[in-house]
């Protein structure tokens, strides 16, 4: 399929910025700027970064009804997740899941008032909009005329702040409206690297004033999808295509938190979403599940890498989904889906190179978040 | 006298042994340097060969041996601060080797002719 690549509004900025361009999910986007990975790992770790994130999808899904009630019983045939008793100005996490039980993305939703924003990977969004408009009774509208940008960081609530003053009221994972010079900001207090530090989608013909602004304040640098990989990775975050996928349900995802008691057996709003039969029974006693791994020494252990129980011979017992150099955590760091009988603090070995490296199998996340809740 | 290999090594003849490392626009490609693997002293390597290991915060990568010989010493230094490789990419060697024929760094790139290599 021969398509052309799509550069965001923010291209030019990211060249001018001295940028490492490359291809992402169809999008030619900033994969490093000058300052290198680790140093703007480090610096959203320790400051505030703006990550442009405009490849991923924005889509408002809203009833014909006019109901929040008839949107929100919509999304939750698609989504294992308590859509209707979400408020207005709040946000949470939720999964799409195919018949086999399977993850076909993972998303944010929001109730912005008469309707929902979803924002979805970029890789998955036109799969996305295609299954939400598979859904009757609602209208599925992608937004094309906004972009994306991340603010991360310790600093980054009182760099916001200085532009939009009621940023700083907001607690994680709320989501709201405010202006900023005339533009009409769409904002998240939420992220995909462990820190505190929001999400804001803007109207494309001012996306780069606006980061302009924000890179104007001393303790903003921008950081690309390099830092933005490892943070999340330190950070105990899947991502999609890589962690999971459509053969990997909830719980070898180790998501089965995104599921609530409501949508699980016995509760009042159980199943009626794809997969409810092998996820479901599968939550409270999954065989494997994603995992954490600290490699001994300094050698990263990547995507791929096949893990043994033992020094030699033995069996395979799973596979890195995620892995590399954690800058925060100072070595490498990575996961793998592995047996729930393997307890934390097992050494297992990674095969790199012809060699079993030990690693020890450890709990997610390697930094603990800071939100402000 | 310097040379440079296409893929991106200096090599620096010092009596009838060779020192080798990898240039600034090798270090700046990688990206930050994490972990490096070195070859134990005393191996004969085959020009061509991949001998040293180089990890980035990016990717995995090798370096290859320029020529026929034996590794004579390795910088173990590098391997507990591979980040070296980044700072100062001429002064981190990651080993030296005696060739096995004196006359083989002849055919290797000058200055000028790397320098319009890599533009």
């Amino acid at each position: 399929m021969a398509e052309t690549i799509r550069r965001t509004a923010l291209h030019d900025l990211h060249v001018e910025l001295g940028a490492r361009m490359v291809p992402f999910a169809g999008w030619q986007m900033p994969v490093q700027y000058p300052m290198g990975v680790m140093a703007e790992h480090l610096h959203t770790r320790s400051q505030a970064g703006l990550f442009d994130v405009s490849h991923m999808g924005q889509v408002l899904v809203r009833a014909q009804d006019g109901q929040m009630a008839s949107a929100a019983a919509a999304l939750e045939s698609r989504i294992p997740a308590d859509v209707a008793g979400l408020p207005e100005g709040r946000q949470r996490y939720g999964l799409f899941t195919n018949e086999v039980g399977g993850i076909i993305d993972d998303l944010m939703f929001a109730n912005r008032g008469d309707h929902f924003l979803l924002v979805v990977n970029a890789a998955c969004a036109e799969q996305d909009i295609a299954h939400l408009r598979s859904l009757s009774g609602v209208q599925v509208t992608p937004v094309t005329d906004r972009g994306l940008l991340a603010l991360q960081g310790p600093r980054a609530a009182e760099v916001l702040a200085r532009l939009v003053p009621a940023a700083a009221d907001m607690r994680f994972m709320d989501s709201q409206a405010h202006g900023w010079d005339g533009v009409d900001l769409w904002i998240s207090r939420s992220g995909y690297t462990g820190e505190d530090g929001f999400e804001i989608s803007v109207p494309e013909a001012r996306l780069e004033a606006f980061a302009r602004a924000l890179l104007a304040e001393p303790e903003v640098a921008p950081i690309g999808l390099g830092a933005r990989d490892s943070l999340r990775l330190e950070a105990g975050m899947p991502l999609y295509g890589h962690d999971m996928d459509g053969t990997v349900t909830p719980a070898a995802a180790a998501l089965g938190w995104s599921i609530p008691k409501l949508r699980r057996t016995g509760g009042a709003r159980t199943g009626g979403f794809p997969g409810a039969d092998v996820i479901l029974p599968e939550l409270g006693t999954p065989g494997a599940t994603r995992r954490g791994l600290r490699p001994e020494g300094r050698a990263p252990i990547r995507e791929g890498v096949t893990i043994f129980d033992s020094a030699e011979g033995g069996q395979p017992i799973g596979t890195v989904s995620s892995g590399g150099f954690g800058p925060t955590v100072g070595g490498p760091v990575a996961m793998a889906r592995l047996p729930v009988a393997i307890l934390d603090g097992t050494t297992v070995f990674a095969e790199l190179r012809g060699k079993r490296i030990p690693v020890t199998v450890c709990p997610l996340p390697f930094v603990t978040p800071s939100y402000k809740r | 006298m310097l040379k440079y290999t296409e893929d991106h090594e200096w090599l620096r003849a010092e009596g009838d042994e060779i020192v080798v490392g990898i240039t600034k626009h090798a270090s700046e490609q990688l990206g930050d340097v994490v972990f490096i693997e070195l070859p134990d002293e005393g191996r004969e390597v085959e020009a061509g060969e991949e001998i040293v290991v180089i990890e980035s915060v990016k990717a995995a990568s090798d370096i290859t041996a320029p020529v026929a010989g034996t590794i004579t010493a390795v910088n173990a230094a590098l391997a507990d601060a591979p980040g070296d490789v980044n700072g100062d990419p001429m002064a981190a060697w990651f080993f030296r080797l005696k060739p096995s024929d004196a006359s083989a760094l002849d055919g290797f790139m000058d200055e000028d002719a790397y320098k319009a290599l890599v533009g």
